[in-house]
């Protein structure tokens, strides 16, 4: 039985447990037809034609957790942001653990999607913004179909939160292999700041696939820092969908950091509804062994005078593979713009490889766009400049790979994350610099 | 003049009529409409080709029967129907002249209004002029120059009966059969074309050049040329197009296979400015053409394009650099206006070692026109020390109009070096106000900065061609570019 023909009947199972006349259940209802009538994406599609989902579809997945498992705090502390004070949802094999998490409903709601979904309480919000800017791709489709669980976040106006939110996603691996699909919400009213960290942590060997969606709404002035850690182990496959809705004098900004894993995908969408919008798009991507990373971004211009920033660096050794593909998408009404796209890359290894696809289009004439692509190496002057000042080649290699990932690691805002991911990148390049950039 | 606007220039481009419509009164053998085995083997027969010519025609067309036509690009149109086209059209005054004096006047006419004469051509440039009226090739001039350095060139029928080796060697070694949908139906109902050989040493010493034109109402046009640089020769390659007013949609797919030896040097420069169709977006030329280019060793394929006709484009004029230290160089211009669209843009397969790249694209949308660019750059494992670097600009006019970039760009080796960057913008008001200062009206000033825009590509067409695409740059966009 092939993974689609298993979530198709495990759904009818699912559909028993549920609310049938809940409006939730008409998206779903939806969803697993779209998802019926798509099928998983395959390498002839143009947004796939550099990433297979062939090997990753392979295994046995068990979609629901047969039971519930519990993590110590020491043995998962290491994952969480410790040294600072953050609120935290954390799932357990996609269940909400509330031994681990910290949440509120103290002049804002940090809390689950589960209850919004069932309280009376959440009702005007879910409806207002639940599955609106999603996409109806076979993937988003088979989340909002299964989607039960996840983080729900809601900012009221003129609210500042006061302390980042972080949304760990653990995956124990009691299962051979487990397939997850967290949902998570994320509406910031106006002029409300919002941080938020966003992991998943597989702590086995056993395959881990998870499917993840994520909607952002920002109102008027709302301010929203969004981090992706992706540094999950080797066997864990991560497909993430972020759909980012801008109302008019918002600044979003995404920061994508992968590092770990073995197949992942983001599928990062913003649009622009409103007049003088901000997007901010970072990413680093280090990869070794035969780890695979795809971004897939699309910034869609509707409202004039709005801007969009992507940078995206990239660093590839031994079997890698990294595939950019940017779009910057802008509608006629959108005048005065300033888009900016920028992928660089470093070949390290004769086997790594790179595909980057960075497309414009644009149907505005008023408009300042532009974007770059480069693929090279470490300048090898700057190499000999470093070593003939006393610094060993591995140290002057390492040296020249933060300086060329600095430009997005300064527009962390958050100072023991930065710290953190400082410590992840040298790990990731082998090297102890003693000091912190 | 001073109170010229940029939207007083945009309704005076849109309706602007195509200059060079008019049609030629030639009587004309057509073939019945329609496409099956027997028109292949009909127009095989009609020029009385060999055995293995027929079967390789036949061959495409089977090929061609089980293909579907492509949908990926960013153009729409109502697809042309297959069966209702003729594919066989020549003019039936046929002899070969030696001297310009024997053409048909009612044809000198023609190039005359196009202002291309032969006489000024010939006192002008030296060029040979290989004239391609509808099919089949009624003129070649300076035939007997090139023949003392040893070079070829000829249209493809006569090289087919004259040097069948050559032919049957290189044809289809770059772009086979197979490769597309339009190179297969190419391949297997091609009319004529040109053909060229530069033996090995040998340094072409003039240009060549190719006028084609869409003449009989209703015919598709199948071309196919072959340019072979043998080993250190150089040759530069012009082709430049007009085709006269058609409210139908008239079919252009040609094939067009460059092969550069071990250090030749082939520059390919093409002006096109097939009928792009009336301000409402009617009629026009469809232009469904591959063109591909393979250098060995040390040699160099050079592409120059300047876009500015047919209702539909759709062509990636590319270079497989499968010898070490080989370069390829693509420059282009693609102006679309009205309801014309353009997908065009380059190949570059690196597969050499130190094997270089340049692509600089310019594209200018105006009206409610589409321009996109679409282009790959290759690296294989392989390829040591590889180098591209490409640039596309583009230019709007008219917020109805739109401007894409699809660069594909894929890597497999660390030494590569590789560069993409691409700007989109419109002409800045400051930049006319600056001329304006200068006393330069709005019209002129456009023109001027349209001009500089595009400079890097002009400078790259040989000088006698320069003219011409500066002439066919004011006919799409304005009256007084330069």
């Amino acid at each position: 039985m092939s993974l689609k023909e298993k979530l198709l009947s495990s759904y009818l199972a699912f559909e028993d447990h549920l609310e049938v006349d809940s409006p939730i259940h008409d998206l779903r209802t939806q969803a697993i037809k779209n998802f019926e009538d798509l099928g998983f994406p395959t390498k002839k599609q143009e947004a796939w034609k550099y990433t297979s989902l062939k090997t990753l579809l392979k295994p046995d997945y068990s979609i629901f957790p047969k039971k519930e498992n519990t993590l110590e705090l020491k043995d998962v502390k290491k994952y969480f942001l410790h040294d600072v004070d953050t609120y935290k949802i954390v799932f357990v094999d996609g269940v909400y653990s509330s031994f681990l998490s910290e949440t509120t409903h103290d002049g804002m709601d940090v809390c689950l999607l589960s209850s919004a979904l069932s309280k009376d309480k959440y009702k005007p919000v879910i409806e207002a913004y639940y599955n609106k800017v999603a996409q109806e791709s076979s993937l988003t489709s088979l989340n909002t179909a299964f989607a039960k669980e996840g983080a729900y976040i809601y900012i009221p106006k003129h609210t500042e939160v006061e302390k980042p939110i972080e949304i760990i996603n653990f995956a124990t691996g009691n299962e051979a292999a487990m397939l997850l699909q967290p949902r998570n919400l994320v509406v910031v009213e106006e002029n409300a700041h919002v941080q938020i960290i966003e992991r998943h942590q597989s702590l086995s060997d056993n395959a881990v696939f998870t499917n993840s969606v994520t909607e952002i709404f920002a109102e008027k002035r709302a301010f929203v820092d969004y981090y992706k850690i992706q540094n999950d182990r080797i066997s864990a496959s991560l497909i993430d969908h972020t759909h980012i809705k801008q109302e008019r004098d918002s600044i979003c900004k995404v920061h994508t950091f992968s590092f770990g894993g073995k197949l992942i995908r983001n599928n990062l969408n913003f649009y622009q509804h409103g007049e003088r919008c901000d997007s901010v798009l970072n990413g680093i991507t280090i990869l070794e062994g035969k780890q695979h990373v795809d971004h897939n971004t699309l910034v869609h211009h509707i409202a004039p005078n709005c801007e969009s920033h992507q940078d995206y660096k990239g660093i590839f050794d031994d079997n890698s593979t990294g595939v950019f593909n940017g779009k910057v998408y802008v509608e006629k009404e959108a005048q005065k713009l300033d888009a900016f796209q920028q992928n660089n890359n470093i070949l390290i290894s004769d086997k790594a490889t790179i595909n980057s696809k960075p497309q414009l289009e644009i149907f505005a004439d008023d408009v300042k766009c532009s974007h770059g692509c480069t693929i090279g190496q470490l300048d090898e002057d700057a190499l000999f400049y470093l070593r003939s000042r006393g610094i060993a080649k591995k140290e002057a290699r390492a040296l020249l790979m933060y300086a060329f990932a600095n430009n997005v690691l300064e527009g962390v805002k958050i100072p023991e994350l930065k710290r953190r991911i400082n410590k992840l990148i040298a790990n990731k390049i082998g090297v102890n610099l003693g000091f912190n950039l | 003049m001073g109170k010229f606007t940029e939207d007083d220039l945009k309704k005076e481009l849109e309706t602007k009529e195509y200059e060079y419509g008019f049609y030629t009164d030639i009587e004309s053998e057509t073939f019945p409409v329609g496409l099956d085995e027997d028109i292949v083997r009909a127009i095989s027969a009609k020029k009385n080709e060999p055995e293995w010519m027929t079967e390789w025609r036949l061959e495409a067309f089977r090929i061609w029967k089980a293909m579907e036509e492509p949908e990926w690009a960013n153009v729409t149109y109502e697809k042309p129907n297959f069966q209702n086209i003729s594919y066989y059209s020549a003019p039936s005054t046929k002899p070969k002249y030696n001297s310009i004096d024997e053409v048909d006047p009612e044809l000198l006419e023609t190039f005359n209004k196009l202002g291309i004469s032969l006489e000024e051509q010939k006192k002008l440039a030296g060029v040979a002029v290989d004239i391609v009226m509808d099919s089949v090739s009624v003129a070649t001039t300076f035939k007997d120059t090139l023949a003392e350095k040893g070079i070829i060139f000829c249209s493809i029928s006569e090289a087919i009966q004259e040097h069948p080796e050559l032919v049957k060697k290189y044809i289809g070694s770059v772009v086979p059969q197979k490769d597309n949908f339009y190179a297969a139906l190419n391949s297997a109902v091609f009319s004529d074309g040109s053909f060229c050989y530069i033996p090995k040493g040998v340094r072409c010493p003039m240009e060549l050049s190719t006028y084609f034109r869409i003449n009989q109402a209703g015919t598709g046009q199948f071309e196919r040329t072959l340019v072979i640089a043998d080993e250190g020769s150089y040759v530069s390659y012009l082709e430049g197009c007009t085709a006269p007013s058609r409210d139908e949609n008239q079919l252009h797919a040609a094939v067009v296979e460059l092969i550069a030896l071990d250090d030749a040097e082939i520059k390919y420069s093409t002006v096109q400015n097939w009928f792009p169709g009336d301000k409402e977006g009617n009629g026009g030329v469809f232009n469904f053409v591959t063109k591909r280019g393979i250098c060995e060793k040390n040699a160099k394929i050079s592409w120059t394009q300047v876009e500015t006709g047919s209702a539909v484009t759709w062509k990636y004029p590319s270079c497989v650099l499968k010898g070490d230290n080989s370069i390829g160089e693509f420059y282009s211009i693609a102006v679309t206006n009205n309801f014309q669209q353009a997908d065009t843009g380059t190949k570059m397969i690196h597969l050499g070692k130190n094997t270089r790249s340049t692509i600089i694209s310019k594209g200018i949308s105006a009206g409610k026109s589409q321009n996109s660019y679409r282009g790959l750059v290759k690296i294989h494992p392989r390829a040591e020390n590889a180098r591209n670097f490409s640039q596309c600009d583009s230019l709007l006019m008219g917020n109805k109009c739109g401007a894409h970039t699809f660069p594909y760009i894929e890597t497999n080796n660390k030494t590569a070096q590789v560069e993409h960057e691409a700007t989109t913008s419109k002409i800045g008001e400051d930049q006319i106000f600056y001329c304006n200062q200068r006393g330069i009206d709005t019209e002129k000033a456009i023109a001027l900065i349209v001009n500089g825009f595009s400079k890097e590509v002009l400078n790259k067409l040989p000088m006698e061609f320069a003219v011409e695409a500066q002439k066919l740059l004011e006919i799409s966009l304005e009256g007084s570019v330069g």
